[in-house]
């Protein structure tokens, strides 16, 4: 009797849960299928079922140039978070292993300040970019996004570094091993799934980041976020190219962050939630 | 000895994170703070003069001020509320045994990683647009007027695609946490007789506190922001309907080349923002000490 219970319970929670499911994730079904479908079958009214062409990819690629800003996004979002893990490795480890009374505060700073708003300093920024003659580079816009991402990346480092069992370093040093002994042999395995799930997690953060990209950017420079942005002109009105260039430029994102669930909880939360 | 190298040698570490955003905020805040007593317009640039605080009463004479500063609480305490309910609601089912757990997951969460600027179209041109948007076919299928909802309602539009993408972020976090609940206890609630309901709000919830707090603070820093989604829907109209305070500054300093009076308006959001942050942080750092 219980047993018949349960899974009436089961089946019932499945449902719901697919059914809501579907609506949170249908937006994205949606484009999926408006992209392989003709333009005048993307706005011939509501249905699930494309003719399957392929087209709208060919001419995102041929007519807008789709490569030059995927090339952007990519070496935009490896580069900064690379840079900034360059950055902020030490930094991490130095606060969790040897920690003073200030670390703490450090910590809570370095989070306060993501909590400046970019819009505040859009202006300095821009003039200092424009003087620079950084506007519309590459470099300048990856040293953006490192320092936007600094703290978090430096918060979810500390969080896994603090894990790290500091007996382990000691009963190292007691067998005789010496500094480099320690750094490649016990050091590097129990930090390298940390550092992992940071670059995985920053990697999605500067994909999305979607105001200096937009900002700072017009057309050598710009990557995937802008050069969506730029659909949004009423000459743009394409709906299954959009939904095809869209398709492009979230699919490698979407993919990753299916795969970092666990690290983005934890990443986000700045380890207080497991 | 030892630990003084340690100590010198941690502080060396550290050196390169804490200058770099030590700089990151002094240099352009200062400069914020500077232009914001400046009569400086990018069309005239030889004419920068000192002005008082000028700007600030501009700036707060505009009536697009109060409405912005409306607006921006309107997003973030909107958002925050659905997905917050919305997720703990989500986060409860998705708790539950069910068939195909992992799949429902995925798909849950997918919104979080897309990008702003595809969100804020896709929702545009196929969901809400009026004529060929999926809400109209619905609207038709029922045989009501289809609603134009960037006209009519567009703080509310904006409000519907922000949730969208930040419902997965809470649910997931909320869910998390839910799965580290005792189950022991939780059993013991059961067997005790304890309804659904006094469950819920004597075990579960308090067991969430955390993880609540963490996701407000969180998408608090991020709603604060929301300006992509603004720029390819409604560009903050029709009038200033849309507009929010990080939208009125810029367009303050990009389309109006008003250096002073976007400067102004930018150390108002970082007051604003403050405020919001005293709170929260607060809170974040009781939390995180347990």
């Amino acid at each position: 009797m219980a047993r018949a219970v349960t899974n009436r319970h089961k089946v019932i929670a499945t449902i719901a849960a697919w059914l809501i499911a579907f609506v949170i994730f249908f937006p994205i079904l949606y484009t999926l299928l408006t992209s392989i479908k003709t333009e005048s079958e993307a706005i011939a009214g509501f249905s699930l079922i494309p003719s399957g062409t392929f087209e709208n990819y060919i001419t995102v690629q041929t007519r807008n140039g789709y490569f030059k800003p995927f090339m952007n996004s990519v070496v935009l979002s490896v580069g900064s978070t690379i840079l900034a893990l360059i950055i902020a490795v030490p930094a991490a480890w130095a606060m969790a292993f040897s920690p003073t009374k200030w670390t703490k505060e450090i910590l809570m700073w370095m989070l306060s300040t993501k909590m400046m708003p970019a819009v505040a300093v859009l202006v300095p920024i821009y003039l200092l970019f424009r003087d620079f003659g950084l506007l519309d580079t590459r470099i300048g816009l990856m040293v953006m996004l490192t320092l936007i991402n600094l703290p978090i990346v430096v918060w979810m480092l500390y969080t896994y570094f603090r894990e790290i069992p500091g007996e382990i370093l000691e009963a190292a040093r007691m067998d005789g091993a010496g500094l480099w002994q320690e750094i490649v042999y016990v050091l590097t395995p129990m930090a390298l799934p940390g550092i992992a799930s940071t670059f995985l997690l920053n990697i999605i953060l500067a994909w999305n980041e979607s105001f200096w990209t937009i900002r700072l950017t017009a057309v050598d420079a710009a990557p995937l976020t802008a050069f969506i942005a730029s659909f949004s002109s009423p000459q743009g009105l394409f709906w299954a190219k959009l939904s095809a260039a869209s398709t492009m430029a979230i699919a490698p994102i979407l993919i990753l962050g299916w795969f970092s669930q666990k690290q983005l909880v934890r990443g986000l939360t700045f380890g207080a939630v497991k | 000895m030892a630990t003084h190298n340690t100590k010198a040698l941690a502080r060396l570490m550290m050196a390169p994170s804490v200058v770099l955003l030590l700089v990151w905020m002094i240099v352009p805040l200062s400069m914020t703070l500077w232009f914001s007593f400046q009569n400086y317009n990018l069309l005239s640039p030889g004419n920068v003069s000192f002005a008082g605080f000028f700007n600030y009463r501009y700036f707060y004479s505009d009536p697009a001020f109060f409405q912005s500063i409306w607006n921006t609480l309107m997003i973030v305490g909107g958002v925050l509320l659905i997905t917050v309910i919305g997720g703990t609601f989500l986060a409860l089912l998705l708790d539950q045994p069910i068939f195909g757990q992992g799949i429902v997951r995925i798909l849950v969460i997918s919104p979080f990683f897309v990008m702003p600027p595809v969100a804020a179209l896709v929702w545009k041109n196929m969901i809400m647009h009026p004529g060929y948007g999926v809400f109209a076919d619905i609207s038709r299928l029922f045989g009501t007027t289809p609603i134009d909802w960037f006209a009519q309602y567009p703080l509310l539009s904006i409000v519907i695609i922000v949730a969208w993408q930040w419902l997965p972020f809470a649910t997931l976090i909320l869910l998390t946490a839910l799965q580290s609940l005792d189950s022991e206890q939780r059993e013991a609630a059961e067997m005790d007789g304890a309804s659904f309901i006094s469950r819920f709000i004597y075990l579960t919830l308090p067991h969430l506190a955390r993880a609540m707090t963490v996701v407000i603070l969180i998408q608090t820093i991020f709603l604060l922001g929301v300006y992509a989604e603004i720029l390819v829907t409604t560009n903050g109209g029709p009038g200033y309907a849309s507009t929010n305070l990080p939208f009125l500054i810029y367009r303050t300093a990009l389309l109006g080349y008003d250096v002073g009076g976007a400067s102004a308006g930018g150390i108002i959001a970082i007051i604003l923002a403050n405020i919001v942050a005293i709170f929260l942080m607060r809170a974040v750092g009781k939390n995180l000490d347990r």
